[in-house]
């Protein structure tokens, strides 16, 4: 039985359109790291994608930076319930990145500097919905927000938008993640709150 | 070491400082507690949403009643509520007592320092208090960093027992602004007080650290520096930045 | 912003799946053979989760993982553990 805290309802929650169920709005940044942050200096960047016939296109800073990056605005959502309304990002949307790959696999697992993993369908990155973010705020992304490239997936909850991201292998079936295995949700949609277990 | 959930009932709170307060509570249950350990607070909002943060125990009795010391952090989720809203008669789940490490015991003879910055006093003031309990004679120093005067937690009691006891010395350090005529700018700790004001690595004392976790980081590496091994160094770090 | 913490603070949710104290126990680290209590480590927090990283070289030798349903713990990096009797 629980015992329930007179008054006390976390966070405030404020009344507005934009935020998901549970949410609060910050202005902060909050990190929550599981670790070390890794540092990854962009001239031994690299970023990769694996598809099912083990063929890898791997690009190297530069070459990504010449993929086009493009602003981004958006709201985005973390599954320890704050969210932050009207972010501007710079980074190369995964429609370019994809436009190079030639897979029939539905299904993705982002890898990280630093050895993390999630799981996301790959209709999720495509048609203007992701991108690999490298500039926050009219800045370099900085290495605990993830930077210098970090995936951005601002429809699913934040723990997808994997950061130090450093490539992609494409799969025949959803398969969980690092996080997914340890109790998050496998597609985490911060509107239908799907937070853990 | 008990590890289900238990209820406390609030008992009585005073304010500590401007922003924190302590608050006593009657566990039926409490198994009694060794000076420094700690329990776990949760929370739990009508929708079922729990939040569940670690509080040092001051007190180090063996009755039912607990002591915490509260700070109240800007935009925290739990602290304001329990430095805040928490009124006598409230209940409040707790788990506990916690930890075996960062204790310690009246069996100990080696000298012991402490060092606290902010609330980090709170695990040893317990140490304190059970040292003088018991009438310990191992040498006890306190050093306690506060930004201010008024910042101090157990003001009062720290002023008696600097003057009544011969067993604890204490130093204070003012981060931001000192008392009228301290003979010291207000300043961070630095090697060189704690090389002046601490026990040195030669007498071997075990040295309890405890506070933010940039203060803790801080006086670690500095206490290695001055020759600490560090597993003599014990430190519990609070979080925040 | 919350940066690491000390083994001690997940002495909590370990209680609670040994009913005993474990950060008194010694684990050795896969990464790099060092042997210290639980105590030593170091514990990042994420949402419903602690990470548990050997304090040498940061090998990832524990995860706890709670919820109001269940507390679990997953042994990723840790070639022992004692646990003082
Ligand atoms: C072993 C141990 C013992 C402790 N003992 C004590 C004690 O005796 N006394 C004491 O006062 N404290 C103690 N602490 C610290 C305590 O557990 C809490 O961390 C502290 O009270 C802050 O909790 P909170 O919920 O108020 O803040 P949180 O909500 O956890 O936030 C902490 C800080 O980070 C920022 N922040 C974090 N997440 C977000 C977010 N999502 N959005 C915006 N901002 C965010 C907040 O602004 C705040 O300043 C101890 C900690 C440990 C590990
Ligand atoms: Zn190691």
């Amino acid at each position: 039985m629980a015992v329930f805290s007179r008054g006390f309802t976390g966070r405030r929650h404020e009344q507005n359109d934009a935020l998901p169920p549970g949410q609060y709005l910050t202005e902060d940044f909050p990190v929550l790291s599981a670790g070390p942050t890794p540092k990854v200096p962009t001239d031994t960047w690299q970023f990769s994608v694996r598809n099912e016939n083990d063929d890898v296109t791997t690009w190297n800073w530069d070459e990504f930076q010449a993929l086009g990056p493009e602003e981004i605005h958006t709201d985005i959502h973390c599954v320890t319930r704050w969210s932050k309304l009207g972010t501007s990002w710079r980074g190369v949307s995964l429609d370019r990145v994809f436009e190079k790959i030639d897979t029939s696999f539905e299904y993705v697992m982002a890898s990280s500097y630093g050895g993390y993993t999630t799981n996301v369908p790959l209709a999720d990155l495509l048609d203007g919905k992701a991108w690999i973010a490298t500039e926050f705020e009219g800045g370099p992304l900085d290495p605990e927000h993830g930077g210098p490239a970090r995936l951005l997936v601002p429809h699913l909850y934040f723990w997808k938008s994997a950061k130090w991201v450093r490539g992609l292998q494409m799969l025949p079936t959803d398969e969980p993640g690092f996080w997914e295995q340890n109790g998050y949700n496998i597609y985490g949609d911060p509107w239908k709150e799907q937070r853990y277990w | 070491m008990t590890s289900t959930w238990k209820v406390g009932t609030v008992a009585a709170i005073h304010a500590e400082t401007p922003t924190a307060r302590t608050l006593e509570l009657d566990v039926p249950d409490w198994p009694g507690n060794l000076a420094g350990q700690h329990l776990d607070l949760r929370l739990t909002a009508p929708d079922g949403y729990t939040a569940t943060r670690s509080y040092s125990i001051a007190s180090a009795d063996s009755g039912p009643r607990v002591q915490l010391a509260v700070d109240r952090l800007p935009d925290g989720e739990v602290s304001p509520y329990l430095v805040n809203d928490v009124i006598v008669g409230d209940e409040l789940e707790v788990r506990g007592p916690l930890g075996g490490w960062f204790v310690w015991r009246p069996e100990q003879t080696e000298p012991v320092q402490l060092i606290g910055g902010g609330s980090g006093i709170v695990p040893l003031m317990a140490m304190i208090r059970a040292h003088e309990a018991a009438g310990s004679t191992a040498r006890f120093r306190l050093l306690y960093s506060v930004r201010e005067p008024g910042d101090a937690f157990f003001a009062a009691e720290l002023a008696e027992l600097e003057r009544s006891s011969e067993h604890l010395e204490i130093t204070w350090v003012y981060t931001r602004k000192t008392p009228d005529g301290w003979p010291t700018p207000a300043g961070r700790v630095t090697p060189a007080i704690l090389e002046a004001s601490t026990i040195s690595a030669a007498e071997n004392p075990t040295v309890f650290v405890c506070g933010p976790t940039g203060f803790v980081e801080a006086v670690a590496d500095i206490l290695v520096e001055l020759g600490h091994s560090s597993g003599s160094v014990k430190t519990e770090r609070f979080g925040g930045a | 912003m919350m940066s690491h913490l000390d083994g001690n603070a997940i002495a909590g949710p370990l209680s609670e799946i040994f009913g005993a104290d474990m950060t008194m126990a010694s684990g050795r680290c896969g990464g790099c053979g060092d042997v210290s209590p639980l105590a030593m480590a170091m514990v990042y927090l994420k949402p419903n989760a602690y990470i548990v990283r050997c304090h040498v070289c940061d090998t990832m030798l524990i995860m706890v993982v709670e919820s109001r349903a269940s507390v679990a713990i997953e042994i990723e990096g840790l070639d022992s553990l004692v646990i003082p009797r």
